[in-house]
This record gives C-alpha cells, structure tokens and sequence, in this order.
C-alpha cells in the first residue's frame, strides 16, 4: 500500500515536471489576470460590466476628446473619427471609424487602453461605453438612446466589416498567389 | 618615443580624411601626403579613462528627428549612408513611439502570459535570465519605411526613404520555451501582445510565429535594450513589421482568434485600389537600397570609388543583389557581406569607376524564396496607390556631372 501510494507520488512529481519543465516564473493569481486583462476580443467576451448611450457620450466627448479630435469628430489637431464613407476605392480616401474600422469592439478597447491621450486609463467603463456609442452614433452606426455594454457591442455591425481581404502577397514576380 | 608619437599623428590624420567623401586621389596627392605626417601639436597626454565610451566630438551623424506638434507619436530615422556593415549603433536605431517612451524600473517589469494556458505566469526580469538565451542578428523595419516611394515624388536621402530600418543582435529567451512553461492548450491559435507605454500598444501574433523564431529580448548588441526600443523587455518577431514587435512588454495573453487592436485594423493594414484592404500583412517583403553614393552627398571628382548599400528580407536570406549604374538597362552582381543571416541586414558592396558622366544607379535584390525586389510600376500595379505600407520598390539615385546625387 505504501509503496504504490509512493509510486503515484513519483508519477505526479514527474508529471508536473514534465509539464512545466524549468520551473522558472511564479503562477499569476486570478486578481492580477483580471486586472491586466484589458484586451477586447471581436466576441467580446472580455467587456466589463456598465453601460453608455450616445446622449451621455457626447459629454464625455466635448470635455476629453473634442480638443484634438474637433466638434462631433469631425477632426482638429487630430484625426477625424467621423466620415469617409465611399471614399475608400478613390484617389483620397478617409480612413475612419465609420469608414474603415472592421469591429466596433476595437473603438472600446483602444479609446480604454489609450484615450484621451494625456490621460489614458482616466475614464470609467461606462463613460467608454458612452463615448463608444456618441462616435458610433455620429457615423450613423447606431441610434442616440441604443446603450452600449457587453451584450450590444460586439453585435454592432460595422459598415466596412467585410472590406478586408487577408495577405495576398506575393503578388508581383515569378512566384506571385494566383488570384 | 618621438617616432611613436608620429605614428600615432598619421593614425589620427588619415582618420580625418575618411570623412572627406569618395575624395578623388589627385586632391590627396597635392595637399593629403604632407598634413597627413604632422604631429598637430599632440604631444600632451590625452583624455583619461571614462566609466561609459562616447563616440569621438568629430562624428556628427544623427537620426532625423521630425518636427511635430505630437513628438510623443513619431519616428526618428537611422542615417543609413553613415552607417558600416549590417550593425546598426544602439544610439542611432530608428524609433517610432505611439505614446512616448516609458521609463521602467527593471526590477518591477513583469511579463504575464495568461489566457489559454494551463498555468498562467509571471515573470521578472531575473526570471528571463536565468532561461536559456539566444541571441540572434536581425532587421527591425516600421511597416510605413519607404512609403514615400509610392509616388513620383520621391525622397531625397536614404535616410528620408528607408531610414525607418535598423539591424542589431538581439539577445533574449525563446517565446516558444516560454510558452511551453505556461503550457499552450490545443484550441490555441493567436495570442496578443501588449506594451507597457501609455498606450499599451497591443497586437496579435500568430500562434505559428510565437513557436517558431519570435524571442523576448533583453539585449540589443552586447548591452541592455534602449529604452526607446523597448526598456526592459520587447517582443522580438524576426522579420515581422516593425510595430508588432511589441515594445515594453508586459502581457501576452493567448487566445483562439484575434484581437482586431486598432494597429492592425485602422493602421497598418493596406488599401488596395478597389477599397478592400489587406490584414495581417506581417514579413516584410525583399527589399535594398544603395547607401552610398546616395541622395544628398557629393562626390568629389571621377575616380574609383565603391557601390554599397544594404538588402534585407523578411521571409529569409538575400541570395542575390544586382546594381545597375545606367538607370537598369544592364545589372552587375554585387558582393554579399559573409555570412548572409535570415532576416537581417545584407551589406553588399560593388567597386567602380565614375567616369564624370551623368548617371542613374539602382539596386535589386532576390531573397531565398526566390521572390525579386519590384519596380514602382509592378507595385503600382497590384496595390494601386492607397496602400501606404510595404513599400519596397527600387530606389534609383542620380549622379550629376558636378558628383551631385540626387533622387531620380
Ligand atoms: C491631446 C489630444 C487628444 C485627446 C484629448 C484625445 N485624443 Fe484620441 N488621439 C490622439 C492622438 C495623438 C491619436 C493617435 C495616436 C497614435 O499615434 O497611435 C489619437 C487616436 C485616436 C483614435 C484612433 C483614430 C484612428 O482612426 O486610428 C480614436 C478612436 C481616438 N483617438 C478617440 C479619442 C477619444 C474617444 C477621446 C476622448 C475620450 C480622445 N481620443 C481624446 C490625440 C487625442
């Protein structure tokens, strides 16, 4: 009895070994993954809880936003994140949100981690989501009351969401992908 | 001692005409052979020993440093035509900053690596350390280098056209260990990573490239990373374009899709002339460019002197690099630096004699999938003129009869 209790032992000992070979680095607790975890998938399954509509977002937006990116998005100093539709097969396009942007996830997820830009990470989730939806709402995406959270969001079908192809290269010379 | 002394003058003086740029011989002949002997007065005892070497007060080579209203998301580019061999100095490796550089305590960075793992981790610098290193000479090239050779209007120097370009020898710890300590899970398909700068630049990486040549770097040519490339720690994805080499690391978080961060979506993504766009535009595709003679220098009469320039390839090694010195009507093959590397700086070199005529010199280059550097016309061609990234046409430089080199 002893020694097959000792067997398992040893199996065990080796199999963790195994498995984490240099035993290098300690194991992250839950409390530090989540508070790290800031990256928001298509899915959107790491959104935080709150909520924000269009109507409170455009507070949000005339006090921390509108003195770089100009009145309702419209660009200043900074880009323009309003506009350009049908403009991206012409001699000028206008990249932007409404125009460009292929996930609505991604507005959240950049404007939390980055915006404004003297003082990223200074806005709460909801005021994220507010503002998400005032820049959504200004390019026609959604209406002034739909509230913005977890469940909407990643459902928010972007205009130019099947406009992107995935790396054709190479596409000149003898070894060039046929189309 | 005195005869010593000399020697060492001539040392110092023929240092100085290295300066003086493919100086014909019939100058140095007139005035050259008698300066180059004198003693210049050096016979009291020079500086003493110093704790961290500076270059010598004669060098004056810089990155090109912008001016903008926003200096904290810019770039600041490597003077190519000063640089020698595939090495770039530390002190002059291009940048490009989304949000400044941050100033980091090495003893509180730590790297997470969570997500679809069975074990999430937490590693300090320490930690890396002690893992099997590997150091490796690579290119590191911004996605937008060379973007203004879409147009006619092309740049005026090599460091205005391809100065968003540098090669060191990384030093660090291979991801795929890492991720193997964490234990990646099967559904396991890309994973993000994640910066440490105010705006915690974050991009996806394929899960393929993570277990194949992608490395954490700690070192950057035999010292600590600079901060502006990243301070303590950055992802390191040979060959990959410069902004997913994520800078300041912190997190890396695997997943089974990915993330769409707004560098990978709003930036860094290439329109095409029918409005579709293409993403995930990761190597960085065969390119080179002559350093010297080059754009903005002046050669100094007909004579001998050399071609050199750099070649480099995302996708592996340069196997061939032509020069044409009659605008590509006819090409010669140049001489690789040995030992070519993968993805790294190729340094190749042709000697020749100007005649004193006018004269179009252009280099190409193959890499080892046997993909050929294209003409603008070819590029043009498949990616029309919207796509601002990966541009890596032939750059064709003019010598005027007075040694003038301009961009043709
Ligand atoms: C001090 C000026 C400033 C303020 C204030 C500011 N931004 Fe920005 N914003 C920038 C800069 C600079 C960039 C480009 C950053 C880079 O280079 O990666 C940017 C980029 C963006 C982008 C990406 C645009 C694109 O098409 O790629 C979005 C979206 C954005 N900001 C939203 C916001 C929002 C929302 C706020 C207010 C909460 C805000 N910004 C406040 C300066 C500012």
């Amino acid at each position: 009895m002893h020694s097959s209790w000792l067997l398992v032992c040893i199996v065990l000992a080796a199999a963790s070994l195994c498995a984490q070979k240099l035993g290098v680095g300690r194991a992250a607790s839950p409390d530090e993954v989540k508070a790290w975890d800031i990256g928001i998938s298509p899915d959107g399954r790491e959104l935080p809880p709150g909520a924000g509509t269009s109507i409170e977002g455009k507070e949000v937006y005339d006090r921390r936003c509108k003195r770089c990116h100009g009145d309702a998005g419209k660009g200043g100093d900074e880009t323009a994140l309003v506009g350009g539709l049908g403009s991206l097969a012409t001699p000028r396009p206008l990249k932007t949100v409404g125009s460009y942007w292929p996930k609505a996830t991604t507005l959240f997820d950049y404007v939390r981690r980055a915006m404004p830009y003297k003082n990223p990470g200074s806005l709460s989730d909801a005021q994220v989501y507010a503002v998400t939806a005032y820049i959504l709402n200004l390019n026609g995406i959604v209406g002034a009351s739909d509230a913005m959270n977890a469940q909407t969001l990643p459902k928010v079908k972007m205009p130019n969401a099947g406009g992107f192809i995935p790396d054709s290269r190479p596409d000149t010379g003898a070894g060039k992908k046929k189309k | 001692m005195k005869d010593r002394r000399n020697f060492l003058g001539f040392g110092l003086a023929t240092g100085a005409a290295v300066t003086l740029t493919y100086c014909a011989s019939e100058p140095a002949a007139k005035s050259g052979a008698a300066a180059a002997l004198e003693d210049e007065g050096r016979d009291q005892l020079g500086k003493v020993v110093t704790a961290y070497g500076e270059r010598s007060t004669f060098e004056k080579t810089a990155r090109l440093v912008p001016d903008t209203k926003t200096p904290a998301t810019s770039s600041s580019r490597t003077p190519l035509a000063d640089t020698y061999g595939i090495i770039t100095p530390n002190a002059l490796h291009f940048e490009r900053h989304h949000a400044g550089v941050p100033k980091i305590d090495p003893a509180e960075h730590k790297l997470l690596i969570h997500g679809m793992v069975d074990r999430p981790l937490v590693f300090t610098l320490d930690d890396l350390k002690r893992l099997p290193s590997v150091s490796r000479v690579h290119f590191v090239e911004c996605a937008g280098n060379t973007g203004g050779e879409w147009g006619l209007k092309t740049a005026p120097d090599v460091t205005r056209s391809h100065g968003l370009a540098s090669c060191s020898e990384w030093t660090g710890v291979s991801l795929k260990l890492l991720l193997e300590e964490a234990g990646v899970q099967k559904a396991a398909q890309w994973l993000l990573a994640e910066g440490a700068d105010a705006c915690k630049m974050a991009r996806s990486v394929p899960i393929s490239k993570a277990m194949d040549d992608a490395m954490i770097a700690y070192a950057q040519n035999g010292e600590a990373i600079r901060p502006e490339q990243g301070y303590p720690l950055r992802l390191l994805l040979p060959g990959y374009e410069g902004n997913i080499n994520v800078k300041w690391l912190r997190r890396i978080k695997v997943s089974d899709q990915p993330f769409y961060t707004k560098d990978e979506t709003s930036k860094y993504t290439e329109l095409l002339a029918d409005g579709k766009a293409m993403i995930f535009t990761l190597p960085m595709d065969a390119k080179s460019v002559i350093t010297r003679p080059s754009g903005g220098q002046k050669l100094k009469g007909p004579g001998a002197l050399e071609i050199t320039g750099l070649a480099w390839s995302g996708r592996g090694k340069i196997t061939k690099v032509e020069v044409s010195t009659d605008g590509g009507a006819t090409w010669k093959p140049a001489q690789l630096q040995d030992p070519v590397l993968t993805k790294a700086f190729t340094r190749f070199r042709l000697p020749w004699t100007w005649d004193g005529t006018e004269v179009q010199l252009v280099s190409r280059c193959w890499d080892e999938t046997g993909y050929q550097q294209p003409t603008r016309e070819e590029l043009v061609a498949v990616r029309g003129m919207n796509s601002n990234y990966h541009c890596n046409v032939r750059k064709t430089w003019k010598i005027a009869a007075d040694g003038s080199v301009t961009n043709a």
